[in-house]
This record gives C-alpha cells, structure tokens and sequence, in this order.
C-alpha cells in the first residue's frame, strides 16, 4: 500500500486519481501508524513551507518521514514536498525535515534580455537530466513537466541534483538522497510523462543504480 | 524556458459542451468528458471549462463534471463562470479543477481575489476579464473597459487599471477576453493582449477570436501572451492542436512538443 500524506497542503486528490489511473492501491492518510507501515510514501504539497511545517510536526508525521527514511523506505516529495526535506526554506524563514542537505530559495527578480521572467514560474518546462536514476527510467529529452512554484530547492552536495530546468538559470527540479526522490513539477499534472516517473516510483526498490 | 501554452477552452451547459459565437446561438457539440480527454490526448497544455448553465441545480451538474474530468486527465485544467464565493471555489478545487476563473462577481466584489489567493494560493485563482474597447476618456485612459454578465453590463472600470489591480490582490494569472473579437475568428485583440501582457508579471492567457493558425503565432509574438485560448479552431476539426504546435515551433515558438 502507498501512503499519500494527509497535512492539509491540498492537492491530495488528484495524486490519488493518477496512481488509481495506473491501477495502485494508496490511500489518503495522516495516521502515523498507516504511514510507518506503509510500503511507499509519497509526500506532496501545496501552500506555504512555514504552515505546512508546522502542521507536519503537530501531527507527528515528520519523525515518521525522518524514520522512513532512515529505514530505506521509498519517498516521493512532490513540489512543496520537494522542498520542505532540506534543511532550511527562505519562505517564512522555515526549519525544515533535513533530510536532504541545503536550502529552499525564492526565484531572484530580475530580466533575461529584454523579455521580465515571471513569478510563480508557472506552466510546462523541460527536465535536464544530470544523473541517471531508476525513476526517470523512460523520459525523453525534450518531455516536459508542470511545474508552480516561486521558490526552488538547492541542495548543498551536486550529488542530489538529478535534474535541472531553465529558468533565465539552471535550477535543481528533481532531487534525490538515497531513498527520497522528489521532483518540484507536478507530475500528477504532467500528463503521460508524469505518470511514467509516477508508475516508475512506484516500482522502485529504494535504491541509486549505478 | 517555459512553452507556451495552448489551452482549448470548451462551454458547458447543462452538462454538454457548446460554442458561442459572441455569447449567442450555442449549438451542441459533445460530452465534456470525451471532448477534455480527446485534448488531453492531442496534446493540449491545459484547459478551460467555462459553465454558462443558467439554471439553479447548475453546481452540482457542474461538479460532477469537474470530477469525472479529474479522473481522466492529467494537465491541469480551470472552471470559470458562475463562482461567486470562496465556497464556489472550494467545492470546484475540491473536485479536481487546478485553477478556478473568476469574472463578473470579482468586479462586483474584489475582495473574491483577495480572499480566495489567501485560502487557495494565487495559482490557483485565474482573473477573467472581459472587455471591450471604448474611446479613451478620464475614467478608461486606456481605451478597454471592463464588461460584465457576458458582455451585457458596461461597467466604466479602465482594463488595464483592473489587471493590475487582479495582480495586486492576489490572481496568479488573468484570462483576457476581447468581447470585440471573440466569435469573430479574425484574429485576436494584439494590441489589447501587448498592452496588459506588458503591464503585469503574472501570466496572461490571450483569448477571443483565434480563426488561423497564424492569429496564434501573432499574440504570441507580437502581444508577447503567456498562452492562447482557442476553440472553434479545433473544435470543428479545422485544426488539431498538434498542427498549431508544429507550426508554431517551426516558427520558433517554444512550445510542449512531446506528449
């Protein structure tokens, strides 16, 4: 069973809706025991990083998440859920899970040429893969994602960047640690190319190939 | 770089799709469902559900729709028309829409932006602007004013002042339609599409009058729009999303060309 996790940061459903497309059994849930024994979990968000740190910890799911893991389990962060497993977000001057080394920034304001980029950077963009990884097994170079979001995670160590995506610069918008693999695109918004990495996730052992 | 999007927007009434040629005349032309899938398929960015059901059981013929659409598409799709209050938007979202559009009754009340940015996040609430063009005077120095109902109520609210206005209270994105050139399929309103394009830093998502490809191509470029609002285009098979989308990358436009 796949656990999707319930802290009130919305978007839950339509998660839900894509793995019963692909025909998994999840379900929505904030019991820390459901998500401790869950096979998988995937951790999405929408919102602001303070209050959905806040709900994390008030509800005893963030150890369970550290506990995960620790343990190897496979974890899913999805656009908030990507950036709220580093250390720190510059969005409401958050602590975060720690899970992955480095911070949350928000987008620079600023002109490439003569054309204002704009934030949220809303809309489809491509993925530049930088590390081969069993999740992204099957994407094609010039497939694009959907990302929103104003804020961008930048782990310490390269060795989490999977993948980057221009933006006026290169952005990290698919990270991993060992088990955590977390993409800042909704890939439950992507179309087929999201649900590939989805269905990918979901048959993954927790492990780096090398 | 972000692709530009092209986002097919079909009418419901009642349940069923339809095109207005400038809000009049609607004929039939099929199931939501099928016709948001049959998109998705062919490689639409998004897409735009407009309710013009009049009657009073028309939230819950629309929510059953949002949510039966949810389950087959995976791009993001918005619900426009009719939503009056953050609750209106709540059950919508709730059903599976990603943005919800809201017109007329942000202009009756702005507060609607403000309230539902705060609940919501900005991404998810989408400005609808109707306008139409009118000669420059004190109170619309830009020469578009804001109409409402349809396109039936003139308000004497300047278009541009009311965009950014949108942005300031909290819209993550305005849909702007020209009343002038909506149904008319001779191209959309370029200059009023640059004028607000350049004016805000939220996407613009151009709308009303696309009859050719190269009308596309031309608010793209030329009124710098974030994305393009179509319908009668593909809906009667003139096109299909895929030869705008070559002909637009052959023209270097970026655009999602794999899907």
């Amino acid at each position: 069973m796949i656990a999707i996790v319930d802290y009130k940061a919305g978007n839950l459903r339509s998660v839900e809706r894509a793995l019963k497309k692909l025909g998994l059994s999840c379900r929505i849930t904030a019991d820390t025991r459901e998500i401790a024994a869950a096979e998988r979990i995937v951790f999405p968000g929408v919102g602001a990083a303070g209050s959905a740190m806040r709900d994390l910890m008030e509800l005893g799911i963030g150890r369970v998440i550290k506990e995960a893991f620790l343990s190897g389990k496979p974890i899913l962060g999805i656009c908030l859920g990507a950036q709220i497993v580093l250390d720190r977000s510059e969005e409401n001057e958050t602590v975060c899970l720690g899970l992955v080394r480095g911070e949350v920034k928000k987008f620079p304001d600023y002109n490439a040429g003569e054309v204002r980029l704009k934030i949220p950077h809303m809309g489809w963009n491509r993925i530049i893969i930088k590390r081969s990884h069993p999740v992204l097994e099957g994407i094609k170079e010039d497939e694009e994602m959907y990302f929103v979001h104003s804020y961008y995670p930048s782990p310490a160590d390269r060795s989490s960047v999977i993948a980057e995506t221009d933006y006026g610069f290169l952005f990290p918008s698919v990270i991993g640690c060992r088990s955590l693999i977390a993409t800042q695109f909704h890939l439950e918004k992507s179309g087929n190319a999201g649900l590939r990495i989805l269905k990918n996730f979901c048959e993954w052992d927790g492990r780096r190939a090398q | 770089m972000l692709s530009r999007r092209i986002i097919p927007c079909l009418d419901v009434r009642d349940g069923k799709t339809t095109k207005g040629v400038r809000f009049k005349g609607n004929i039939d032309i099929g199931d939501p469902v099928e016709m948001a899938r049959f998109y998705y398929e062919e490689g639409a960015d998004e897409i735009v559900f407009y309710d013009i059901t009049a009657s009073s059981d028309r939230r819950d013929i629309m929510i059953d729709v949002v949510s039966r659409v949810a389950g087959e598409i995976f791009i993001p799709f918005s619900v426009g028309g009719g939503i009056r209050t953050v609750e209106d938007m709540r059950s919508v979202l709730l059903a599976g829409a990603e943005k919800v559009s809201i017109n007329s009754a942000a202009v009756r009340d702005p507060r609607l932006i403000s309230e539902g940015a705060a609940a919501f996040g900005s991404q998810c609430i989408v400005l609808g602007m109707d306008v139409k063009r009118t000669s420059p005077s004190e109170k619309t120095p830009s020469g578009y004013e804001i109409v409402i109902d349809g396109g039936r109520t003139f308000t004497g609210i300047d278009a541009l002042w009311w965009a950014g206005e949108g942005e300031r209270l909290g819209a993550g994105e305005i849909c702007l339609n020209s009343i002038d050139a909506d149904g008319t399929r001779n191209g959309y309103e370029l200059s009023l599409t640059r004028l607000v394009s350049e004016a805000v830093g939220i996407p613009v998502i151009a709308s009303g009058g696309a009859g050719e490809i190269g009308h596309i191509y031309d608010v793209l470029t030329k009124s710098r729009a974030d994305a393009a609002l179509i319908a009668s285009i593909t809906h009667f098979g003139a096109h299909t999303i895929r030869d705008i989308k070559e002909y637009l990358n052959s023209r270097g436009v970026k655009v999602r060309m794999s899907w």
